[in-house]
């Protein structure tokens, strides 16, 4: 007998844009509040882990074709290059760099290259605890 | 280009991260992860060209002022160990085409490597005692996936072991970093010199100074501390165990080496004589493991806690003679190691087996494969022209200037017994009548296993015959270790 779980399906197709995008606020904010790379790539994973309790591994797998180890070395990959930029303009390793911009709507911006290494970060902890969680989960 | 010193780090980290792109495609997995290690044998020996003509080279993260930052310091010591990691890290991934097996080549058998040897020149090369932390687990990390990539049920069991002492090693060295910290507050190693030579080691210094002995302990596989090491090493395939050997252990003896010449230098009459003893003990445990085993794998893994007993007896004498010989023995046994890991690998592939009563006669048709092994067993045990002689005679001679007679010639002693321990193997492998040989249509790899090793064991005698040419260089690496006030000046710009 199959259950109808249509209560939790519909839930969680409006909980998890509300989980995602408190995942990228957390993310966003990190330099200036709580919250950064890691604590939004956990929150994002978990948005996810929603969707694979609700539905199975294939249909999420079908929705989102994300081949998780690609992420994870592409967050490896940006995190080092990130880190090796200032390499190139003489100083030392890990140097960062930031400006203020003005860009239409946002105003006044600060960018920082210590968010491209916090999306480095994003991705390989968004990679790394889905492949876990897949690999336990699915069964070959 | 002050981020030179890096690229032993940054160039196997980069080479793992495109192996990823790739797991399942093994030709694009051997021709980048030979060309990455290739690259970095280049950049780790002109980097001790540099530091032999510019002295220590030293950068901080982020242009950040000296004790704030993390500082990343080659001085000779730490540079030539990275060169020889590196140099062993391409000889091991070159004899792994054929040996390993391409199951374990699909699932990130390069990477895992790579990162390894990233942890380890990381290690190596840092100048923050954290970072030295984080650099241990990247490799220990790495060296968990070794040596579990295959899942056999006896790497499982040992596996479980293995990371089990790690991790409760791991958990003490964090407490004893926090306990250091809230003593002296601060993290750069120099800086931690510097404050501790101000306040003169009390008591609490040299309670830590012996936590980190146990931490560091536990990771090198010193006497009562080394009873892990023999089963969890004897259960992955040979390049593994070759690779585990010849680095792992010597990560632990390097920051013994580092703290005990540049933190606790004051209270030398407690601390340097209990790594003394220790060491001696370490010598005996592993006499007696290296004789009381036919197998051949776990006499030759009984030699690595052997080595790493001489090794620390060098560092423990704390004078010129001690230091340079440890730092000659220390190069020349990571090198030998591998030599003797492969050259026994080779015999298990073709006898089929490691226990040393089912061999016999292979003098006969492996003639090369015989004379290369005793080569590389009168290197271990230290015959003259050969590597490993120079480093133990001034490991005695430094223990005989100290005072040391006894001890001294417990070290002379136990050369005899490794010697005994790695020609029982030659005898009864290659002498005598000819036992079971694997078929010649099982063992095609025979050369190209033969090829890398009898490479390393020529690097080898190169090295003992050539001792005169590294001396100047073992000579900046030891000035460094005799006197801290060198490597915190370099670092801290005073």
């Amino acid at each position: 007998m199959k259950m109808n779980n249509v209560i939790l399906k519909t839930t969680v197709q409006v909980s998890f844009f509300i989980i995602f995008l408190f995942s990228i606020h957390i993310f966003l904010a990190g330099h200036f509040a709580p919250g950064g790379g890691f604590v939004g790539g956990l929150l994002t994973a978990s948005a996810l882990v929603l969707l694979l309790l609700t539905y199975d591994i294939k249909t999420v797998q079908k929705l989102l074709p994300i081949n998780y180890m690609m992420m994870t070395a592409v967050g490896l990959a940006l995190a080092l290059g990130t880190a090796s930029i200032s390499v190139f303009f003489g100083d030392a390793f890990f140097k960062h760099y930031f400006s203020h911009f003005e860009i239409p709507l946002l105003g006044n911006t600060e960018l920082h290259t210590a968010m491209l290494f916090d999306s480095g970060v994003y991705l390989v902890v968004v990679g790394v605890t889905m492949i876990i969680i897949q690999s336990i989960g699915g069964d070959e | 280009m002050i981020n030179f010193l890096l690229l032993p780090i940054l160039i196997p980290f980069a080479t793992a991260i495109i192996l990823m792109f790739a797991p399942k495609k093994i030709t694009f997995q051997r021709t980048v992860s030979m060309i990455g290690l290739i690259a970095a044998t280049v950049a780790s020996f002109t980097l001790i060209q540099r530091v032999h003509t510019l002295g220590i080279q030293v950068v901080t993260f982020g242009n950040w002022p000296e004790p704030f930052g993390i500082t990343i310091v080659a001085d000779m010591m730490a540079t030539i160990l990275v060169t020889t990691s590196i140099v062993i890290a391409l000889f091991t991934v070159w004899y792994s085409f054929r040996s390993i097996g391409i199951e374990r080549e699909q699932f990130f058998y390069y990477p895992g490597v790579l990162l390894m040897i990233t942890g380890v020149n990381g290690a190596f090369l840092t100048g923050d005692i954290f970072n030295l932390f984080v650099f241990f687990e990247v490799l220990l990390m790495a060296s968990y996936l070794l040596s579990v990539i295959g899942g056999e049920k006896k790497q499982l069991k040992e596996s479980i072991k293995y990371i089990l002492v790690n991790v409760v090693s791991s958990a003490l060295f964090v407490i004893t970093v926090a306990l250091l910290y809230s003593v002296v507050g601060t993290l750069n190693m120099a800086d931690i010199s510097v404050k501790i030579a101000e306040i003169g080691q009390p008591g609490i210094i040299t309670t830590i100074g012996v936590l980190f002995l146990i931490v560091f302990g536990l990771k090198a596989a010193i006497f009562p501390l080394f009873f892990w090491l023999p089963s969890s090493y004897a259960a992955p395939p040979i390049p593994v165990i070759a690779l585990f050997g010849a680095l792992l252990t010597k990560v632990g003896v390097y920051a013994i080496t580092r703290t005990y010449t540049l933190f606790f230098v004051h209270d030398i009459a407690f601390t340097h004589t209990l790594l003394l003893v220790l060491s001696c003990l370490t010598i005996l445990a592993g006499c007696i493991g290296a004789l009381s085993t036919f197998n051949v794998k776990n006499i030759i893994i009984y030699n690595v806690v052997i080595a790493v007993g001489v090794i620390l007896f060098g560092v423990a004498q704390m004078n010129e003679e001690g230091l340079m010989g440890a730092m000659f023995y220390i190069t020349h046994d990571m090198l030998i190691k591998a030599a003797l890991f492969f050259l026994v690998g080779i015999i298990v592939v073709i006898t089929g087996t490691a226990n040393l009563k089912k061999m016999g006669g292979l003098i006969k048709t492996f003639p090369v494969l015989g004379w290369t092994y005793l080569i590389a067993a009168f290197g271990l045990a230290g015959i003259p022209p050969l590597s490993g002689f120079i480093g133990k005679m001034l490991i005695v001679k430094g223990g005989l200037e100290a005072g040391n007679i006894w001890s001294s010639l417990w070290i002379l002693l136990s050369s005899l017994v490794v010697l005994l321990s790695v020609i029982r193997i030659f005898i009864y492998a290659f002498w005598g009548e000819e036992k079971t040989i694997v078929p010649l249509a099982e063992r095609k790899s025979y050369k190209a296993l033969l090829i890398p090793s009898v490479l390393l064991v020529a690097i080898t005698v190169f090295y003992g015959v050539g001792a005169e040419w590294i001396t100047p260089y073992m000579q900046d690496a030891v000035d460094v270790l005799i006197d801290p006030s060198v490597y915190t000046d370099a670092v801290l710009k005073e």
